[in-house]
């Protein structure tokens, strides 16, 4: 008795201790900092696992003075990635405008369960601010390669596979023309907005990607100048302009909400300008999962 | 006695003294028509025009242009045409935008005809009997009866053939011209344009001959589509129940779309124009209906006939040229370099947001000594 006595004061102490801080996470854990809206329904996401992936990577890439393809490298996402399964639908968008929080569309859609479209980068970030601060999660736009990594199968490697051709520049332009028309005669005429879902899920279950909305990306415009060997000499980004990404990659200003007005005087610009977020992981997320995989299912 | 005289008197009097002023100064031998246009002029019996040799022209379809001769081989010929006027629903834009247009032959524009001057064109035109309206053709070329708008009024399940004798070189629009509806009909797409080639074929003004490899024909075409409360476009069921409307949005003079060959982007991506380095191109460019200023960005015109008409000597080295309302331009180019080029109506809002522009693919070598990038673009 007298040694368990002795012994059970530190013990105590520790046990104490354990049971507060297990209180004090699990209540971090169960409750989030604010609850949502009446008439929001939460965001579906999918999570997609960390891994890697042979990436072409966003930027305009010269080597030497001469424009040559991006390089395609290995990239790694190291933690899992969890981005909407939907593109933000324009019911969810006028949510966001009836709450003042968000600007008013120039052509809002017939129907809520489309997908929102006509929004400029800075509308898509209006929107995700207004998110977050409704849900105290942080949610936030892909960056270029989450989007790709988001998108797998349906990533579109839009290199020209042409050597830099000192003596005829014109050859990547007819390169970049013919494959952008070949990309529109495809695509037929299609460019009626289908519902969320119309163009059905990829393998990690994100809907719609590479449709017929290009999707708002984080990544600025980079310039890269690589010497003769490949290494980079210098890179310079231009952040009034965004990578937008859907059946292929395009650079767009970011007021603008109408690509057919936004790009540039030959080539063929995205059908329609929407986008999806994704939610900051945090360690809430973090301890659980790890739980979950430690433990015995 | 000024007073008595009559108006005929008047006129031959001042043509006379025309004459006088020019023979004084001795500019006698450039002021008088040349001797071929003379003979073109000269009045031909039924019983000669009964003997001219006949060739059966089949249309295409624009921007592309019937087989011709630059030069014509042999005298005057009858040069027989046939268009079918169709009514029908277009779409102009990606969007889906609708609007009933009234074509010849079935495409904005009507296609480009060729001839020579001293030529006869004769037009058999049928005016389908699925259409609605009365229609009928105005030849800016053509001399007397409104163009022949007054003898070719045909309504839906009837034919008419008129002839007319090319007499003047150039290239000129044809359009309908119904009574009480002429805009309507016109801003429904309902127009083209007819080349009357010099019979010697076209030349820089100084006698130099001038040829092309390839000619397009472009027409450009003001639309004028309804919007209803919210701003969206209307679409009508019939083009007689859209009249009003349509004619209220004209009264506007703001079209809501610009567009080359019948639709925004008929003449990019897969039906871009094309062309190789060294080619020669001509282009032919009307617009019935209101003015435009062509201009083919990282090119020029070498050539320009702006309003059209070969007797005047063609403008050199031009940037951009400016074609009136109710008339067809000849621009002619040797492309210098490869890539794509855009060739637009340089108002630029007309031309990027109501759709005046087209493409040209110029494959080919490039030339460093034209343009070369110095330094690509890098940090300062």
């Amino acid at each position: 008795m007298a040694t368990t006595l002795r012994l059970s004061l530190p013990t105590l102490t520790t046990s104490l201790g354990l049971v507060l801080l297990a209180g004090a996470a699990a209540l971090l854990l169960a409750a989030p900092a604010r609850r949502l809206a009446p008439d929001l329904p939460p965001p579906q996401t999918v999570l997609v696992r960390p891994g890697t992936m042979l990436h072409r990577l966003d930027g305009d890439y010269s080597r030497v003075g001469q424009p040559v393809d991006a390089p395609r490298q290995l990239v790694r996402i190291h933690r899992p990635l969890e981005i909407m399964r939907y593109q933000v639908t324009a019911a969810d968008y006028a949510r966001c405008i009836a709450a003042s929080a968000c600007k008013r569309l120039d052509q809002p859609a017939s129907r809520g369960d489309l997908p929102v479209t006509g929004v400029s980068l800075t509308d898509a970030s209006d929107y995700a601010a207004w998110l977050s601060r409704e849900t105290g999660a942080t949610w936030r736009l892909p960056s270029d390669r989450e989007w790709a990594y988001a998108a797998g199968s349906r990533f579109r490697d839009d290199a020209r596979g042409l050597d830099a051709d000192a003596a005829n520049p014109a050859l990547r332009w007819l390169a970049d023309y013919d494959r952008e028309a070949e990309r529109k005669a495809a695509g037929g005429n299609d460019v009626a907005l289908r519902p969320v879902g119309g163009f059905g899920l990829n393998e990690h279950g994100v809907a719609d990607i590479a449709g017929n909305i290009w999707e708002w990306t984080s990544t600025c415009l980079r310039r890269v100048s690589l010497d003769a060997a490949g290494r980079t000499l210098g890179e310079t980004s231009n952040c009034g302009i965004h990578v937008v990404e859907g059946q292929h990659r395009a650079m767009m200003t970011f007021f603008i909400r109408n690509p057919k007005s936004g790009g540039c005087s030959v080539g063929t610009p995205p059908d329609h300008l929407g986008f999806r977020l994704v939610r900051e992981r945090s360690w809430r997320d973090a301890v659980p999962e790890m739980l979950r995989r430690r433990l015995p299912a | 006695m000024g007073q008595d005289r009559k108006p005929g008197e008047s006129l031959t009097l001042t043509r006379r003294s025309i004459l006088a002023g020019a023979a004084a100064t001795g500019a006698i031998a450039q002021a008088a028509a040349p001797a071929q246009a003379q003979a073109v002029m000269t009045k031909v019996t039924a019983e000669d025009i009964a003997k001219l040799p006949r060739v059966k022209q089949k249309l295409v379809d624009p921007p592309f242009v019937h087989p011709h001769e630059q030069i014509a081989t042999g005298g005057p010929k009858v040069i027989e045409f046939e268009m079918t006027i169709h009514e029908k629903k277009i779409v102009l834009d990606d969007a889906g935008t609708e609007t009933f247009a009234f074509t010849f032959n079935g495409t904005v524009p009507g296609p480009l005809m060729v001839v020579h001057e001293g030529d006869y064109v004769e037009l058999t035109l049928i005016n389908a009997d699925t259409n609605e309206l009365m229609h009928n053709i105005d030849f800016h070329a053509s001399t007397g009866a409104l163009g022949g708008g007054a003898l070719t009024e045909v309504s839906p399940g009837e034919r008419v053939v008129l002839r007319f004798k090319a007499t003047r070189p150039g290239v000129f629009v044809y359009h309908c011209a119904p009574p009480g509806m002429v805009p309507w009909h016109v801003t429904a797409g309902m127009n083209g344009a007819l080349m009357v080639l010099p019979r010697d074929g076209l030349k820089d003004g100084q006698g130099k001959a001038l040829k092309y490899d390839k000619v397009y024909y472009v027409g450009e075409q003001d639309f004028y589509v309804p919007r209803d409360e919210t701003g969206k476009f209307k679409r009508y069921a019939s083009p007689g129940d859209a009249h009003e409307d349509v004619v209220k949005a004209m009264r506007t003079l703001t079209p809501s779309h610009i567009v080359f060959n019948g639709k925004v982007g008929a003449l990019t991506g897969k039906n871009a124009l094309t062309s190789k380095v060294g080619e020669t191109v001509l282009v032919v460019h009307s617009q019935a209906n209101r003015d435009t200023r062509p201009h083919l960005i990282g090119g020029h015109g070498d050539y320009v006939w702006a309003t059209g008409k070969f007797r005047n000597p063609p403008e050199r080295d031009l940037e951009t040229w400016f074609i009136p309302g109710g008339c067809a331009g000849a621009a002619l180019y040797t492309f210098l370099q490869p890539g794509i080029y855009a060739y637009v109506n340089h108002n630029l809002i007309e031309a990027f947001e109501l759709g005046a522009a087209g493409h040209f693919k110029v494959e080919g070598q490039w030339n460093d000594d034209l343009m070369k990038q110095i330094k690509a673009p890098a940090g300062i």
